[in-house]
C-alpha cells in the first residue's frame, strides 16, 4: 500500500512516535524500540526516517517534515502486555494487514488499556513470590509464611502509594519501611525466628528486575545513554530499599 | 533432602512458581505464564546444580545460567511470537543477588566493613557475570536464529 498524501505521512510519524513512547514507558529495551520504529517507518514508506531515543524523550524526523517531532515520556511503569501488543501491531502493519489509521487507533487503545490483573491478585502474587524465594534462598519454611503475609501487605502499600505520588523511589522506601517494621514486630513477638531471612524474601517483589535486565541489554547493544541511566535507576531503587531496612534495624 | 534429583525438582518447582508470580507483577500476557515459568525454573535449577553441587564458582555459574536464559527465551519467543523480554525478565529474578546486597548494606551500617566488602564483591561479580552472560547469549542467538538462516521457512 503506497502512502502518498501528506496527512497520511504525518499520521505515520505520529503512530511511530506513539509506538515508541508506549514501548519505552512500559519497560522495553532500546534496541526493540529503535527496531520497531524503523520497521514501522519502512512499512509506511517514509523516507530517511531518523529517531533519537532516550529514556525520557524521543525525537524523530522524516525527510518531508521541516521540523522534527518530539514526544516526552513522563512516567515509567511496567506492563509487558502492552509491549507485546505494540509488537504484534507492528508485525501486522509490516505484513500490510492493517493500514495507518487502524494502526494509530489501535495504538491509542493499547495506551488506555487498564492493568490486566487486579491489585489483589498482584498482592497475592507478591506474597507467593516471597514465600517461594524465602524457601529457596534460606530454607526456612516456618518464616516463609510470615514473609508471604508481610510481602502481601507491603506490596499493597506500594501499589496504593504508586497511585498517589509520582516520586518512584519514595514508594519503594515506604514499602521497605513497612516490611522492616512488620518483620521486627513479628520477631519481637517471638512468632517468627530470623529477621534476615524474612527480609531477604520479602524484598524480592520490589527488586528492580526490569531496569537491571534492560540496563545489561542496552549496554551490550551499544546504547550507552539509556544503559547508564537505567543502571542508575536500578541502583537508586536498591539504595532506597536498603536505606529503609537499615534505618529500621538500626533504630528499632 | 538427601536425594539430588528430589532436591533438583523441588528447586525447579519453586523457581517456576516465583517466575510466574513475578510475571503476574509485570503484567505479562496470560498465555506466556507457563513458558516463562519453565524457563525460570530450568535456569535456576541449572544454576543451583552448577554452583552448589559442582562448585564451579560464583561467576561461572551465573554466566552459564544467564546464557541459558538468553538462548531459551529467544527460542521460546520465536515459537510463541512474543517479544523476548517477556520470558527474559521474570526468569532472571531468582538470580538477582538480593540476599547478598541486603547483607552488604546491613554489615556496612552495623560497622563491620570487612564483611561489607566481601558481600559487595559478590554482588559486583554476580551482576557483571549476568551482564556478560546476556551479551554472550545475544551473540549465540544471532548465530543460531539470524534472519538469513530462517529465510527458507
Amino acid at each position: 500500500m503506497k502512502v502518498e498524501s501528506k496527512d497520511k505521512k504525518n499520521l505515520a510519524i505520529t503512530a511511530c512516535l506513539l509506538a515508541g513512547r508506549l514501548l519505552i514507558e512500559n519497560g522495553s529495551n532500546m534496541e526493540r524500540v529503535n527496531d520497531t520504529m524503523r520497521r514501522m517507518a519502512l512499512s509506511a514508506q517514509l523516507q530517511n526516517f531518523e529517531a533519537f531515543t532516550t529514556m525520557t524523550a524521543i525525537v524523530a524526523s522524516a525527510e518531508h517534515l521541516p521540523n522534527a517531532q518530539v514526544i516526552d515520556i513522563h512516567q515509567r511503569k511496567l506492563n509487558l502486555n502492552k509491549v507485546a501488543a505494540v509488537n504484534s501491531l507492528s508485525r501486522q502493519f509490516a505484513a500490510h494487514e492493517i493500514d495507518v489509521e487502524t494502526l494509530y487507533a489501535k495504538l491509542q487503545k493499547v495506551d488506555q488499556q487498564p492493568q490486566q490483573t487486579s491489585d489483589f491478585v498482584q498482592c497475592v502474587a507478591a506474597g507467593v513470590l516471597s514465600w517461594a524465594l524465602t524457601i529457596v534462598y534460606t530454607g526456612n519454611v516456618h518464616d516463609s509464611l510470615f514473609a508471604a503475609v508481610i510481602a502481601l501487605v507491603s506490596y499493597q502499600v506500594y501499589l496504593t502509594l504508586g497511585k498517589h505520588s509520582k516520586a518512584r523511589f519514595v514508594n519503594e522506601f515506604c514499602a521497605s519501611l513497612v516490611i522492616a517494621l512488620l518483620t521486627v514486630g513479628f520477631v519481637r513477638l517471638h512468632w517468627a525466628y530470623d529477621v534476615n531471612d524474612i527480609i531477604i524474601g520479602c524484598v524480592m517483589p520490589l527488586v528492580p528486575g526490569v531496569p537491571l535486565t534492560n540496563a545489561a541489554r542496552d549496554l551490550m547493544s551499544g546504547d550507552l545513554i539509556s544503559g547508564t541511566s537505567r543502571a542508575v535507576e536500578a541502583t537508586l531503587t536498591a539504595i532506597a530499599i536498603g536505606c529503609a531496612i537499615v534505618f529500621v534495624l538500626r533504630y528499632v | 533432602m538427601e536425594n539430588f534429583w528430589v532436591r533438583l525438582i523441588f528447586e525447579f518447582v519453586l523457581a517456576d512458581l516465583s517466575t510466574i508470580c513475578f510475571g503476574i507483577l509485570l503484567n505479562i500476557p496470560r498465555r506466556a505464564y507457563h513458558c516463562a515459568g519453565a524457563i525460570g525454573g530450568a535456569s535456576w535449577a541449572f544454576y543451583w546444580a552448577v554452583y552448589y553441587q559442582l562448585h564451579l564458582g560464583l561467576a561461572l555459574s551465573n554466566l552459564l545460567a544467564a546464557i541459558m536464559i538468553g538462548v531459551l527465551s529467544m527460542a521460546v519467543a520465536r515459537w510463541q511470537k512474543m517479544p523476548m523480554i517477556i520470558f527474559n525478565v521474570p526468569a532472571l529474578v531468582p538470580l538477582v543477588p538480593g540476599g547478598q546486597a541486603y547483607k552488604m548494606v546491613r554489615s556496612f551500617v552495623l560497622g563491620s566493613n570487612g564483611a561489607a566488602l566481601v558481600y559487595l564483591y559478590q554482588v559486583l561479580v554476580i551482576a557483571g557475570a549476568i551482564t556478560l552472560g546476556f551479551g554472550l547469549g545475544d551473540l549465540i542467538n544471532r548465530l543460531l536464529f539470524s534472519e538469513h538462516h530462517l529465510r527458507n521457512r
